[in-house]
């Protein structure tokens, strides 16, 4: 599996996502600058976390622009992977490519902590490694997590399954305690309708590997690559 | 011409910069508030003399950028400079 990880001026987990696909995932993966205008041979490209251009306007507002974002949609809309985490999935949001916005979170600190989630849908090329309802612990790192959707966005989401991971108690009860950042309806990760682009806030990257404290994340990464084996077995 | 441009969240969407400079304003001593709401300012000078032609540009640059539609509304005067 050949991996694309865009370099923004200001990210800051792209060298880590490139790490898990590259030494632990043991797959082809590059750094991608992002004037950079194709993306080449890729089956999975990833938009990671950080502070693209000092979070300037709104998260992700400016980086959405980036030339090699035309690429990006087009590589997405012939159904090619696409994973945006953090700063990743701001930047999907503001393009488009899912719906709905972020929000500062309600207390308004930046959140630097590890959080549970659980699996909402195992479905997806990004979640068959894990089964439905299964809990992970999980770190974030934002101070824009609070996302926001219309009545009708977020029914629509609903009804279509493309809410993949929410906020949850250690035990995966749904409490306001346990929404870290005020997000409606407790959403830590979404996916579009055609589930082959998934953003989520919390760090996979970070959690891949046991001396981090946790492995849930690595699955996550071996969803993508059993999805990309299947679909050249 | 110059455009000032103002963006600011949706009413209805919880503006907690808001609500915090409200409480903040409260302990100062200002409880005659109903409500605080924080938005953003942008001035932009465009090399365009022609009104019409200046707000539909003002228009389309915060259609595409300067507000996200989800969350803000925007509003604009326009000025010869």
């Amino acid at each position: 599996m050949n991996v694309g990880v865009i370099s923004f001026p200001g990210s800051n987990c792209d060298r880590d996502c490139h790490f898990v696909c590259n030494d632990i995932l043991k797959q082809s993966s590059r750094l991608i600058w992002h004037q950079e205008t194709s993306l080449k041979n890729i089956d999975l490209v990833i938009l990671p976390g950080g502070f693209s251009y000092g979070d300037y306007l709104r998260t992700g507002a400016i980086a959405r622009f980036s030339p090699i974002m035309d690429s990006i949609i087009e590589f997405a809309s012939h159904g090619g992977l696409v994973l945006g985490i953090c700063n990743g999935f701001q930047i999907l949001l503001e393009v488009g490519l899912l719906p709905g916005a972020m929000l500062r979170n309600t207390h308004l600190s930046f959140i630097c902590e590890n959080v549970s989630i659980k699996v909402e849908n195992a479905d997806t090329p990004f979640t068959n490694q894990f089964s439905v309802d299964q809990i992970l612990n999980i770190p974030i790192a934002h101070a824009e997590g609070n996302y926001y959707a219309d009545s009708t966005t977020l029914s629509t989401l609903h009804e279509h399954g493309q809410i993949v991971f929410r906020y949850c108690s250690g035990n995966g009860t749904l409490t306001n305690e346990s929404n870290p950042n005020g997000s409606l309806d407790h959403i830590a990760g979404i996916c579009n309708q055609t589930r082959n682009v998934l953003g989520m806030m919390p760090h996979p990257e970070r959690s891949a590997e046991a001396v981090l404290g946790s492995t849930d994340g690595i699955l996550l990464f071996n969803s993508v690559l059993n999805t990309f084996e299947k679909s050249e077995s | 011409m110059k455009a000032k441009i103002y963006v600011t969240l949706k009413r209805g969407i919880h503006d907690p910069q808001g609500h915090a400079i409200h409480q903040s304003l409260a302990t100062l001593g200002f409880e005659a508030i109903n409500e605080v709401r924080l938005g953003k300012f942008v001035e932009v000078d465009i090399e365009e003399h022609d009104q019409e032609k200046a707000e539909a540009t003002v228009k389309n640059m915060c259609d595409k950028l300067l507000a996200n539609p989800v969350i803000e509304n925007y509003r604009y005067e326009l000025f010869s400079s």
